[in-house]
């Protein structure tokens, strides 16, 4: 351009438009950069769909649907916390959903059938959740089976392992205290998004200021320079594993307190779901890349879109048609070609 | 000389980032002669051949192919127009059959299915013309690497090129198997192809090329038209080179007290029964062939890989180094070769690139604090003259830079060992100079440093001593006044190719 502008009458004209378009550029820049860099697909979308839903749906901005939300979420996003690490040192955890079941019938079992105490029931759960993250782990890094068979075989003997230690029945009835982990804590607020966002906060903490997380970004990337420069690979690959299976349980207490039963096909809908709310949050399967924010974005996305569907009176099993074309949108929109900010802006650094 | 039946390849140039791997390089080779190429690791060998199997593209000359200009965009437009690259490692598929292999990817067809009568029979005439007796139905798994080799050379031979590039053919091979390729190849000039010859044994190609170029840092160093040139004559054209490494030179450390000690050091296999010692300050270099062993040796040393047998002692204490994270505690740090799969995660940043290895043993917080990471990483990448921005992520650093934010990221703290291998792999000659400067002062602070290198005048350029490797062992430690060029190759070559 600034060679035409030298070359004649044409000059001026395109000269205003340069000046035009630096100024435009100039006002891009002024924009902050905890707002370009939090402004990402994932949060667009999701207020997006906020605002969209708010028009079309009286319902969708009370106080109601918004405590439904969170209370759908909960288990949801601790399975999907838990996931979103083992995602992040490049592996994946078909298991998460069965070890939630299996850790459920296990508690109810001691408690009803064997005369346990409620709390050491719970407790046991949760070991028992802890342990199969431990096979999980060790199997994958010391045993170099991948993530993806290891768990597919932990997550068929997890649900067969449900089934059998109730022969396929439900248990009911439950101490009335535990129905208060899902009792709200606040109108608005249930206890178990209070659990869910500690859960958050503490994994967040630790993938950013604690050497072992951080480490996890090291490993997703490349294992082999993240054990050239010293870290301990294999032990912290476990122990991803183990605390995946360790947030599994926990998911299920939240399942338990819900309902006040244990039943050995909760949670066979849920895998995929985790998944999905991870690759919402913008990780890659390739490891490497993520956080515990863009996986709660992810979690709210999925949370909102199921009940904004609901209230649109959408057929349910169009929903989940719904929830694949918003993953590819969400994966595309992580790349340049599909990313028309990134494009405008590199548009107007060109000119 | 007639061009109607030749391969030309006219000045040709090429750079990767930035660094020129080759200065217009010029030669011809003749149908159904024998043209040996020869130079150092590194001189751009392999680029040439990949250039004119069209595995990459030159960035100036021009080839023909008997007369007709010659661009191939890719390796199928080379093989199309009848050139063949037969590759140093061997790219077979094990689970499928000899004849499929050959075939691959243009299996004979009949009636929408594999024609396997007409596969095996064809399969069968190429391995014949070979000289090779093997059934064309079994299954490539569990047959010998020189069995492959003469598999891969069907192959290429089955598609009727006109010119054939071997790329180290001999690399894996005993000289009794090197024979076999040779009367392959034989076979093949009888049939009128030419061929190019790439090897590191310069008495195989004396005896079997009828020309022989010689390249040196990506030039045209010197040729001969014939293959009757005397070995030394050949050696001094490869390593000739008139470098002034005086800057550079070592500090005299021979009285200091020994900081490492190797010994009876053997990973199976591998290498066996290495014993040398490093004093402070001293720089140790290690040199040898492609395949010598010794990337393999430091590796074991620094507990990449577990050696079998020997031991190891820092400051005549004993050290058992079974992984990374414990030679790091213990001080003794490597900077690897590849700095792509081994040494720098690309896709982050400088900054925590270099703080990855020191986040657990130097933040007395256990809190990792952005301010933390940026102090500790920008202190040390001016130590080292990083350019070029150490928050941006490092694949956008050149290739100097890369290797800088490398250095830096071992160096954070001072250890007792530092290995280098490789140190200054395509790099350009500026940042290599400043790679030398840190060795130098990395010594002169009392660190003893082993540094692997392909590069000769290298090696002899920054090293106290140097230890020569060859075929795993250990032949002779030289010291800096009797080691040169020409002691060091003649030791290097394989001992069982003579």
């Amino acid at each position: 351009m600034a060679k035409l502008a030298k070359t004649g009458k044409v000059g001026a004209v395109v000269a205003n438009s340069n000046e035009v378009a630096e100024i435009h550029s100039e006002q891009s820049r002024r924009v902050p950069a905890w707002v370009t860099s939090i402004m990402n697909g994932p949060i667009i979308g999701l207020i997006v769909m906020c605002v969209v839903l708010t028009f079309t749906s009286p319902y969708f901005l009370t106080t109601r649907n918004i405590n439904n939300i969170l209370v759908q979420s909960s288990d949801i996003g601790i399975l999907a916390a838990g996931q979103a690490l083992v995602i992040l040192i490049g592996g994946i955890d078909l298991s998460v959903a069965a070890i939630m079941t299996v850790t459920m019938m296990f508690s109810a079992w001691l408690y009803e059938m064997q005369g346990v105490p409620f709390p050491i029931a719970l407790i046991a759960g949760l070991m028992l959740g802890a342990l199969i993250g431990l096979v999980n782990g060790l199997l994958i890094s010391y045993g170099k089976v991948q993530a993806f068979v290891a768990t597919l075989a932990t997550m068929s003997a997890c649900l067969g392992m449900a089934l059998v230690i109730t022969n396929g029945n439900t248990i009911n009835e439950f101490p009335v205290w535990f129905a208060n982990l899902t009792a709200d804590a606040a109108p608005l607020i249930p206890n178990q998004a209070i659990l869910l966002v500690t859960v958050f906060l503490t994994l967040g903490f630790w993938l950013k200021f604690r050497p072992a997380g951080r480490a996890l970004f090291a490993i997703g990337g490349n294992p082999e320079v993240a054990r050239l420069s010293g870290l301990p690979v294999r032990p912290l690959q476990t122990l991803v594993y183990v605390i995946s299976g360790f947030l599994a349980a926990l998911a299920g207490w939240i399942n338990i307190s819900l309902l006040d039963s244990a039943q050995p096909t909760a949670g066979s809908s849920y895998l995929l779901t985790v998944i999905a709310v991870v690759v919402i949050g913008g990780a890659s399967l390739a490891g490497g890349v993520g956080s515990m924010g863009q996986t709660f974005i992810g979690l709210l996305i999925i949370g909102v879109l199921n009940a904004g569907l609901a209230l649109l009176h959408v057929n349910p099993n169009l929903q989940q048609v719904v929830i694949g074309a918003v993953i590819l949108a969400a994966v595309l929109s992580d790349r340049n070609q599909f990313n028309f900010i990134r494009k405008l802006r590199k548009k107007k650094e060109q000119e | 000389m007639n061009l109607d039946k030749s391969l030309t390849v006219t000045n040709i140039d090429k750079s990767y980032a930035g660094v020129q791997v080759l200065h217009s390089v010029s030669f011809t080779v003749p149908a159904g002669e024998v043209v040996g190429l020869i130079g150092e690791n590194g001189a751009g060998k392999s680029t040439i051949s990949s250039i004119i199997a069209g595995v990459v593209s030159p960035d100036q000359g021009q080839m023909t192919i008997d007369g007709a200009s010659y661009t191939p965009a890719n390796p199928a437009e080379a093989i199309a127009q009848g050139v063949a690259l037969i590759h140093q490692e061997i790219r077979m598929i094990p689970e499928l059959s000899v004849a499929e292999n050959i075939y691959l990817g243009r299996l004979p067809m009949k009636n929408g299915r594999v024609n396997s009568a007409k596969l095996y029979a064809d399969s069968n005439e190429v391995l014949l013309k070979l000289g090779v007796n093997i059934d064309p139905r079994r299954k490539i798994r569990g047959l010998s690497i020189a069995t492959q080799q003469s598999i891969e050379i069907a192959k290429a031979i089955s598609r009727s090129p006109r010119y054939v590039i071997f790329d180290e053919p001999s690399a894996s091979l005993t000289p009794h198997e090197t024979d076999r390729v040779f009367q392959q190849i034989k076979v093949l000039r009888e049939h009128g192809v030419g061929v190019i010859y790439i090897s590191h044994r310069l008495e195989e190609v004396t005896k079997i090329a009828s020309q022989i170029i010689c390249l040196r840092d990506g030039h045209m160093a010197k040729s001969w038209n014939t293959g009757k040139v005397l070995q030394d004559d050949l050696v001094k054209a490869m390593v000739g080179r008139d470098f002034r490494f005086e800057h550079h030179a070592p500090i005299d450390a021979t009285n200091n007290e020994v900081v490492l000690e190797v010994k009876n050091f053997s990973r199976e296999a591998v290498f066996e029964g290495i014993n040398f010692s490093v004093t402070k300050g001293e720089v140790f270099g290690i040199a040898g062939l492609v395949g010598a062993g010794r990337t393999e040796l430091v590796r074991a040393i620094a507990g990449v890989d577990c050696a079998t047998s020997g031991e190891i002692y820092l400051n005549g204490r004993r050290v058992k180094v079974n992984s990374p994270a414990q030679a790091i505690r213990e001080g003794i740090v490597m900077v690897p070769e590849d700095r792509k799969g081994q040494g720098l995660n690309l896709g982050q940043s400088g900054a925590k690139n270099i703080v990855s290895p020191w986040e657990r043993i130097l933040c007395k917080s256990g809190l990792v604090t952005k301010g933390w990471v940026k102090n500790l990483a920008e202190s040390t990448a001016k130590a080292f003259d990083v350019r070029g921005g150490i928050s941006q992520s490092v694949e956008r650093l050149s290739g100097g830079n890369q290797q800088k934010v490398m250095l830096a990221k071992w160096l954070v703290k001072e250890p007792k060992v530092l290995i280098l291998d490789e140190p200054t792999r395509g790099v350009d000659v500026g940042a290599k100079m400043a790679i030398y400067q840190i060795i130098r002062d990395v010594a002169s602070r009392g660190v003893a440093v082993v540094v692997v290198s392909s590069e000769l005048e290298e090696i002899l350029g920054i090293s106290n001593r140097v230890l020569v490797m060859s075929g795993g062992k250990q032949r002779q430690i030289l010291d800096r006044t009797e080691a040169n060029a020409e002691s060091v190759m003649s030791l290097a070559m394989p001992i069982g190719a003579k």
